[in-house]
């Protein structure tokens, strides 16, 4: 581009902005342009986001019910935190909670980080399959929870088919969400299935990002492909890897969708997660200042153990 | 990229790894399919073939899971129906012969408008003030940065159930409650955490010096934003605005909590499609194929940039 056209670009710009707004914005200080650039943002947090938090928190020490809200409220101090602590229900709803964060998350990423590192090689069509495989995570989890419910059938369902198929055992002998040892893994199996290629997606991130001549280093050293990969490719990954398991590890944890849609909690209070627990009360038996001191716990929870976990990320990524 | 990049031949797998990861794969993506396909073979099964047993791959295809989607039906004497004359359309005389008339239209159009509405609303909202915020923390000096910017990140980790009581009591307090204003600004600012954050990846990548020079030129603060950060960030811009708009097309928690029928968006709504003795799966299996097309659409246009946004975003800092 000659220099002539460029100078007519700007001086042709500057026509286009009104003569008054020009000097408007140009007297902004880049201060003040910060504070307008973020401003909006942190409002809308603190409207729709901190607000509640801090309204919920309050509740938590009161004995409100949103369904009775003409009757007076009357401030109760941490007696609902106290009864949430030593309710064994509850407990057992943050076990069975624990129970499917870990196994969700083990599975996701032994399967996700294996899936990465195939589609790594770059054999031929990876970007066409890696699009198919990446399909179940763009879909809506209550939807697909609920059309599971169809598969895990035990009379017509085609997961009962195709399991009876390769066992030889009757499709109708075992009922995927009626049976209390199989319906939380019913779960874990829709979860997986859904949430590995979320996983896939943050590992491959993770190995393209190690460069090339680490690798020629190595191969002039001599060392074994194994070595390589447990020496430079798995160290590499590990911060991605682990970035991978926080954001599952905080969404498996609030699981509510996929697990109202398939079990409601049940069969008994085998699959009964924390989320479910908190749902019951709040809008079945609208146990409001209850519910709100259980939110809080679980807040507090996932806060605490995500901000521990945040630490050791960083340390295993400045090393 | 053989012949011109021999230097690089050591660290490229052999043809034996790659074809065996390649199968590996393709076994993996076959498996995962299946409830994909089956999903949408069932949107065009009859009642009788979609619930037989063992189930039917071969079947003769049949639009009733559709006409149930999109109508009510109610059941009628057969001398009434008779006494109609001739059916109204292709719906009417399915249901006929299941001795229904058509009563009228179902919910699921207007859900699936309001399902559009909020999502593409709220992405768009979510995308513009993520990008403005990202990029004043990218390029000012902003007190307590770090702290706000993780103050902006735990946003995202409250239960959605935590927050809905005090929002529904909110929402019914100043009138927003099952509006679809109410819920684009609920997304917006459930999205507006991750696209600040992605987003501040990606600008953080543009180097200062171009809005410098666009600055030296003449350009304000203002217009070199403009004129030079934003087209540099478009992929990044991409990127966030499918992650934005996947959230917001497929959150069924907070729909299910603080919508009841105006506001009500897909979600909460194909789970409940009920017909005679049952869960219409064909209907619901319709319902759950047409509500999957535009997400899928989108993630097989824009999937370099999915992957981009990962990459540069969350983790690259």
């Amino acid at each position: 581009m000659n220099e002539l056209s460029a100078s007519s670009r700007i001086t042709y710009r500057a026509v286009m902005v009104r003569p008054g707004m020009a000097r408007r914005i140009r007297g902004l200080s880049d201060r003040t342009l910060a504070w307008l650039f973020i401003t909006p943002t942190i409002v809308l947090l603190l409207a729709i986001n901190i607000f509640p938090l801090l309204w919920t928190i309050y509740l938590s020490f009161t004995n409100y019910r949103a369904n009775r809200a003409n009757v007076p409220t009357i401030w109760l101090g941490a007696d609902w935190y106290q009864s949430i602590l030593t309710d064994p229900d509850i407990w057992a709803a943050m076990q069975v909670t624990a129970h499917f964060v870990i196994w969700t998350v083990v599975i996701e990423t032994v399967l996700g980080f294996g899936l990465a590192y195939l589609i790594d090689k770059k054999f031929r069509g990876h970007g066409m399959w890696t699009t198919i495989i990446l399909l179940p995570m763009m879909l809506s989890p209550a939807v697909v929870g609920n059309f599971w419910t169809f598969l895990y059938q035990p009379q017509i369902g085609l997961f009962n088919y195709v399991v009876a198929f390769f066992t030889g055992r009757a499709a109708s002998s075992f009922q995927m969400l009626g049976d209390v040892t199989l319906s939380p893994w019913a779960i874990v199996i829709v979860d997986a299935w859904m949430w590995t290629p979320y996983v896939m997606l943050i590992c491959l991130a993770g190995l393209r990002s190690i460069p090339d001549y680490i690798y020629e280093a190595a191969e002039v050293d001599r060392a074994s492909k194994w070595r390589q990969f447990w020496s430079i490719t798995l160290p590499m990954a590990l911060p991605f890897i682990m970035l991978a398991v926080l954001f599952r590890g905080i969404e498996n944890f609030k699981m509510f969708d996929m697990v109202n849609l398939l079990t409601g909690g049940g069969p008994g209070s085998t699959t009964e997660v924390a989320s479910i627990t908190l749902k019951r009360a709040a809008f079945e038996s609208w146990r409001t200042g209850y519910s709100s001191a259980f939110a809080i716990i679980l807040f507090v929870t996932v806060f605490g153990l995500a901000n521990i976990y945040v630490k050791a990320l960083n340390k295993v990524k400045s090393r | 990229m053989t012949s011109a990049t021999t230097a690089h031949s050591v660290v490229e797998p052999s043809a034996t790894t790659r074809r065996f990861a390649g199968s590996l794969v393709v076994l993996y993506a076959v498996i995962t399919m299946i409830p994909l396909v089956w999903i949408m073979l069932t949107a065009f099964k009859s009642p009788d073939d979609a619930i037989s047993y063992p189930p039917k791959v071969l079947f003769k295809p049949s639009l009733e899971g559709f006409c149930n989607l999109f109508t009510t039906r109610s059941r009628q004497t057969p001398e009434f129906i008779r006494s109609l004359g001739p059916p109204q359309g292709m719906c009417d005389s399915i249901a006929r012969s299941r001795n229904m008339v058509v009563a009228g239209p179902s919910n699921y159009v207007p859900r699936f408008v309001n399902s559009l509405i909020i999502a593409f609303g709220s992405t768009v909202l979510a995308v513009a003030l993520g990008t403005l915020s990202a990029y004043g923390f990218s390029r000012f000096r902003v007190p307590l940065k770090d702290d706000l910017l993780f103050f902006i990140l735990s946003t995202r980790m409250m239960p959605p159930i935590a927050v809905a009581i005090p929002i529904y009591l909110m929402y019914r307090t100043i009138g927003l409650s099952d509006t679809r204003l109410g819920m684009i600004l609920l997304y917006t600012s459930v999205n507006v955490s991750l696209a600040v954050w992605l987003l501040k990846g990606f600008i953080d990548e543009i180097p200062r010096e171009y809005e410098e020079a666009a600055m030296i030129d003449g350009y304000t603060r203002f217009q070199a934003f403009v004129k030079v950060v934003l087209p540099q960030a478009t992929t990044g811009i991409a990127a966030t605005a499918i992650f934005c708009l996947i959230f917001a097309w497929n959150e069924y928690a907070f729909a299910v909590l603080l919508t009841s029928g105006n506001a009500q968006t897909a979600p909460p709504f194909i789970p409940i499609i009920i017909g005679e003795g049952g869960q219409d799966w064909p209907a619901v299996a319709a319902g759950t194929t047409l509500f999957l097309v535009p997400i899928v659409v989108f993630t097989v246009l824009l999937r370099k940039h999915l992957l981009r946004g990962i990459t540069f975003g969350a983790v690259r800092k």
